[in-house]
């Protein structure tokens, strides 16, 4: 089998003495979707925000596409491929939609020391990123300030963004988190879009989403991964089952 | 046209501006020519906070140190005989930028209140240095002996002249900073103001934009400096004086933040109205007081926002 796009070994994190992250073991191959699944308060933000590089682990490693990242802070990791989305929503509000994605393609555009021409003005950031808000389903929304899109549009706007850096690795922080019904079954519908053509973590709430989309689910328990298999192997498992989705 | 009213703005006021040295003439009032040069002098400074204050969300609360190092190296230069104006604002500029640059290498590693306390640390050092140094003048200060010299192209010692430099210098620096918040560079700073956690998760370290455009703040700070000390002809510590921090602050704040054009308006209004009122009551600063805390509560996008209503550039 060829080498996981991304392996962690025996991460860990602790606040005080709540241990949020505990010896942590995760492999994502290439172009899977791995769906991280848990109960409130598991740890899979907090997982999350050490994969991204937002927060320093105490122990363990993270290597990812053949190097060890675990040094690398936030904006060392998007250049090497990361992208996030954060379950809090996090958009740049008082920019359009466009002016958002077209920043996100800018970061990835080599350095930002120019000074003269208006970013705003330049094809080569304004196309690639008006062709990321059609893909998302958000062309004719590029010129709203990020502020006036809904809650799932600025949902699909993170997303975008996330995809306008070319990542090899999505980084999804509960993405349908306090979508209606119907929007949360389009965003759904796109990630199945994406699955495969990306690799992806997903941490979902949501079990129709996480069963319809995921390839294997890792479960996380305080802080401690407790199965990790396909979606059939992790229905079937007794101690999930106790644990987490509430059978006995 | 999003910026088209606050463009407009703009126009107006440096129309009016450019009519002032006739219109003092007229009225055999050649006192204005000197406030309101005072006055665009003031803006340069404004207008250089806001890049990094209003785009770049650093609460600098020493600005005056830039004054006052673009000062010092005007009148250290004439001490020794250097009067080539050219070298001159050059030296205030470098200077100023390099002072930048190791007060932004420290500060903008903090962010809150921590970047206000190192911002005026470091300002008030150098206050203090200037008292301490007797051979320029000290706590006294010294007269600047012979304004910067342009070879016969401009005359500063011609009020009028000197005048309409700092008019087109105004205009320019204006346009730069205008340009340089839309640009690549610009986006990134506001970006990292506007949201720094997603900044940095799209793939920018925010640090060196910061540092480079707080380095560019200072050197056009620098410059009003330079013009500052060729306005006034005498140098004193008193320029880089916390309260000098404080002026150039609140024209930003007045006229409101990441506009460009807004802290031209503050320094107008804040210069304008202190100089009417002490004429009128030396207790000007009771009503002085109480104006500016109205306008900041009411008018949360400063005088500015009044005027042309569109959103700020954020
Ligand atoms: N910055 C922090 N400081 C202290 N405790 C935290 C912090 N962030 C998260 N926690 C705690 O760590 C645990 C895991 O949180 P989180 O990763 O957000 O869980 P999940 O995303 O699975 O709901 C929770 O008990 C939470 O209260
Ligand atoms: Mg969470």
């Amino acid at each position: 089998m060829a080498e996981p796009l991304l392996e962690v070994r025996g991460l860990s994190k602790s606040f005080g003495a709540l241990s949020a992250t505990d010896q942590v073991e995760l492999d994502v191959l290439e172009g899977e979707t791995h769906a991280i699944i848990g109960p409130n308060g598991a740890g899979k933000t907090t997982l999350i925000g050490q994969l991204a590089g937002d927060l320093r682990p105490d122990a363990g490693r993270i290597r990812f596409a053949g190097e060890d990242i675990t040094a690398l802070d936030a904006p060392a990791r998007s250049r090497r491929g990361f992208a996030r989305s954060f379950q809090i929503t996090s958009v740049y509000r008082d920019f359009t939609a466009l002016d958002n994605v077209a920043l996100a393609v800018q970061a990835h555009a080599g350095h930002s020391f120019r000074f003269w021409r208006a970013a705003r003005g330049d094809e080569a950031l304004r196309a690639p990123a008006r062709a990321v808000l059609e893909e998302v389903g958000l062309g004719a929304r590029a010129e709203v300030p990020a502020a006036n899109l809904a809650h799932g549009e600025q949902r699909q706007l993170e997303i975008a963004m996330a995809l306008a850096t070319k990542p090899r690795l999505l980084l999804l922080d509960e993405p349908v988190a306090g979508m209606g019904a119907e929007e949360s079954q389009r965003m759904v519908r796109f990630l199945a879009t994406l699955k495969g053509r990306e690799t992806m973590i997903l941490v979902e709430h949501d079990m129709d989403a996480v069963f319809t989309l995921a390839d294997r689910i890792s479960v996380l328990v305080y802080g401690r991964i407790i199965a990790t298999g396909t979606p059939a192997e992790i229905r079937a498992n007794a101690e999930v089952r106790a644990a987490y989705l509430g059978e006995d | 046209m999003r910026h088209g009213r606050r463009a407009i703005v703009f126009l107006g006021l440096v129309l009016l501006l450019a009519a002032v040295p006739p219109a003092a003439a007229l009225l055999g009032q050649p006192f204005y020519v000197d406030l309101l040069r005072r006055v665009m002098i003031f803006a340069i400074a404004a207008v250089s906070l806001d890049l990094i204050l209003g785009y770049g969300g650093m609460v600098s609360f020493g600005h005056a140190a830039y004054l006052g190092v673009g000062a010092y190296a005007v009148t250290i230069l004439a001490v020794y005989g250097v009067h080539n104006g050219v070298l001159q604002w050059a030296a205030a500029v470098g200077a100023s930028m390099l002072l930048a640059a190791a007060i932004g290498a420290v500060s903008i590693r903090t962010s809150g209140i921590y970047f206000i306390m190192i911002t005026l640390a470091f300002t008030q050092m150098l206050y203090y240095l200037g008292i301490s140094l007797d051979v320029y003048g000290g706590d006294n200060g010294m007269r600047l002996p012979m304004r910067s010299q342009f070879g016969g192209l401009i005359d500063l010692g011609n009020g009028t002249e000197f005048y309409y430099l700092v008019l087109g210098l105004l205009v320019l620096v204006v346009l730069f900073v205008r340009r340089l918040v839309d640009s690549r560079f610009g986006m990134v700073i506001r970006a990292a103001k506007s949201n720094e956690p997603r900044t940095r998760a799209i793939g920018f370290s925010p640090y060196p934009y910061r540092l480079a455009a707080f380095v560019i703040s200072g050197g056009i700070c620098g410059l009003a400096g330079a013009l500052l000390i060729n306005h006034t002809a005498y140098l004193t510590p008193d320029l880089m004086h916390w309260t000098r921090s404080g002026d150039i602050l609140f024209m930003v704040v007045l006229g409101g933040m990441a506009s460009t054009v807004g802290p031209v308006l503050g320094a107008l209004v804040l210069l304008v109205l202190e100089n009417a009122l002490s004429n009128w009551t030396e207790h000007w600063q009771i009503i002085l007081g109480p104006f500016l805390v109205l306008v900041v509560l009411f008018a949360r996008r400063g005088l500015g926002g009044l005027l042309w209503r569109e959103e700020r550039d954020g």
